[in-house]
């Protein structure tokens, strides 16, 4: 069997997709911790033109950016599918796939800001959430229907990483009276056993997400 | 397949679309190309795109596709009796996404940004575009092993990504007084431009540099006045 690894960050949202896809699919890897802040000279060997994580390297041959590696990885291992096989449908679940991730600044950067620059990140965060519910999830349990699929997973690691910043904030938004079916949906993507299972420990993050933020404020005064 | 079951709103200026037009030519797809008006958007755009409300969107019986890459990959994807334009090895096609997300996330975005920017702001800008298309030289010179395109013998995912924005580079050369794609520089790059822009698929859909030109002016002329109509 051709050795999988990954390289990754606990703190990102972004390894974690491909973590999930791995272990849905029942995919062994060996995970390699990054320090973002003295990259490896194998991490730009793999990702020269970004220079970031994740990257998968699969019998030695890097693929970077977590949804495109989550493709590769459906397509390697067709077990558990996690796009639809229907063209149409598969073409929709890309579709949302772009939509979350062309989104997902304002998402990020509710922890980084505060005053009128937070306000349009919530108000961001507020419309995105509204498309993505009517539109993107509608009566279904999950984006992908009974099962998830690679629109839960690349919006459950942007919904997760909201949380604790919602939390840091002390601003709610994903609440269950404004967004019903969404706030549903993430509660039971979070309870599915390989998500609850492969979440960083939410103190370290808490803990983490608040210095930085301290950090961000301070080096934009 | 009967010519009205699959249609392609769009405009002609629009690299997005033409994308679209490129792969189902590839493909010898029958299609009704329906041409938005500059400024307005029709009923039947709304309906096919409401969280967008912008081409391209093809209309496949009664089934709207949107998103520029995501048509390509359901055309190739629907009418697997034409040429592949994704490629077969799965890790061929990892590298394919890769560039053309780059293109769309950080080349084009800067290079689009060009005309309106100023000093330091606008060489940082020029600078990156220079940079990236280093990077493509690079990767052309890896994935077309000597032949005309990144593709190989014909034109593929990454060409149709890249070769739809050179009639907007070739805009930003000429209104915006600079050389971004330079012979010394990238010579693989300058010679796949032009082989991509004589492929049949192609020339029927590449706007001629000149119109693009005045289409442009009308556009930075409106910016000025009212929001531009945005494709």
């Amino acid at each position: 069997m051709a050795e999988v690894k990954l390289h990754g960050r606990w703190y990102s949202p972004f390894p974690y997709r491909v973590i999930w896809a791995l272990k849905l699919k029942g995919i062994s890897y060996e995970y390699i911790e990054e320090d973002l802040s003295n990259k490896s000279p194998l991490l730009l060997q793999y990702n020269p033109v970004h220079k970031k994580i994740p990257v998968l390297v699969h019998s030695g041959k890097p693929i970077c950016e977590s949804m495109i590696i989550i493709e590769y990885i459906e397509e390697k291992w067709p077990q558990t599918p996690l796009l639809p096989s229907d063209p149409y449908e598969r073409a929709k679940a890309r579709f949302w796939v772009k939509f979350v991730e062309e989104k997902a600044p304002a998402f990020w950067s509710l922890y980084r800001s505060t005053g009128e620059e937070q306000k349009k990140a919530l108000k961001d965060s507020s419309e995105t959430l509204k498309i993505v519910e009517e539109q993107g999830l509608g009566e279904k349990k999950f984006f992908g229907g009974d099962s998830i699929g690679i629109v839960d997973i690349a919006f459950g690691a942007i919904a997760h990483w909201f949380g604790v910043f919602e939390e840091i904030v002390e601003v709610k938004v994903l609440e269950a009276h404004a967004f019903p079916r969404l706030h549903a949906w993430k509660v039971n993507f979070e309870e599915v056993p390989v998500i609850k299972e492969n979440l960083p420990d939410r103190d370290k993050m808490l803990d983490h997400f608040k210095k930085r933020r301290i950090e961000s404020l301070s080096a934009s005064q | 397949m009967a010519k009205n079951d699959v249609k392609l709103l769009g405009v002609w200026a629009s690299p997005f679309v033409m994308r679209a037009r490129i792969s189902l030519n590839i493909k010898s797809v029958n299609y009704e190309f329906l041409e938005e008006t500059v400024g307005s958007k029709s009923e039947l755009l709304l309906q096919s795109n409401p969280v967008h409300k912008k081409v391209p969107v093809l209309i496949h019986g009664d089934k709207p596709i949107c998103e520029s890459l995501v048509i390509v990959q359901y055309i190739d994807e629907v009418w697997t009796s034409g040429p592949s334009i994704l490629s077969t090895d799965h890790y061929d096609r990892a590298i394919q996404r890769f560039w053309a997300a780059y293109l769309d996330d950080k080349w084009f975005p800067a290079m689009r940004r060009i005309r309106g920017a100023q000093g330091e702001e606008r060489q940082e800008l020029v600078d990156q575009v220079v940079e990236g298309l280093a990077l493509l030289e690079e990767a052309f010179g890896k994935y077309s092993k000597g032949k005309a395109f990144f593709g190989g013998d014909q034109i593929g995912f990454i060409d149709i990504a890249f070769g739809s924005l050179l009639g907007w580079l070739r805009v930003t050369e000429k209104l915006g007084e600079v050389k971004l794609l330079d012979e010394a520089k990238t010579p693989g790059l300058v010679k796949w431009a032009e082989s991509f822009c004589a492929d049949a698929a192609v020339k029927s859909v590449m706007p001629e540099t000149e119109k693009l030109i005045e289409f442009s002016k009308l556009l930075m002329a409106k910016m000025k006045g009212a929001p531009p109509p945005k494709n």
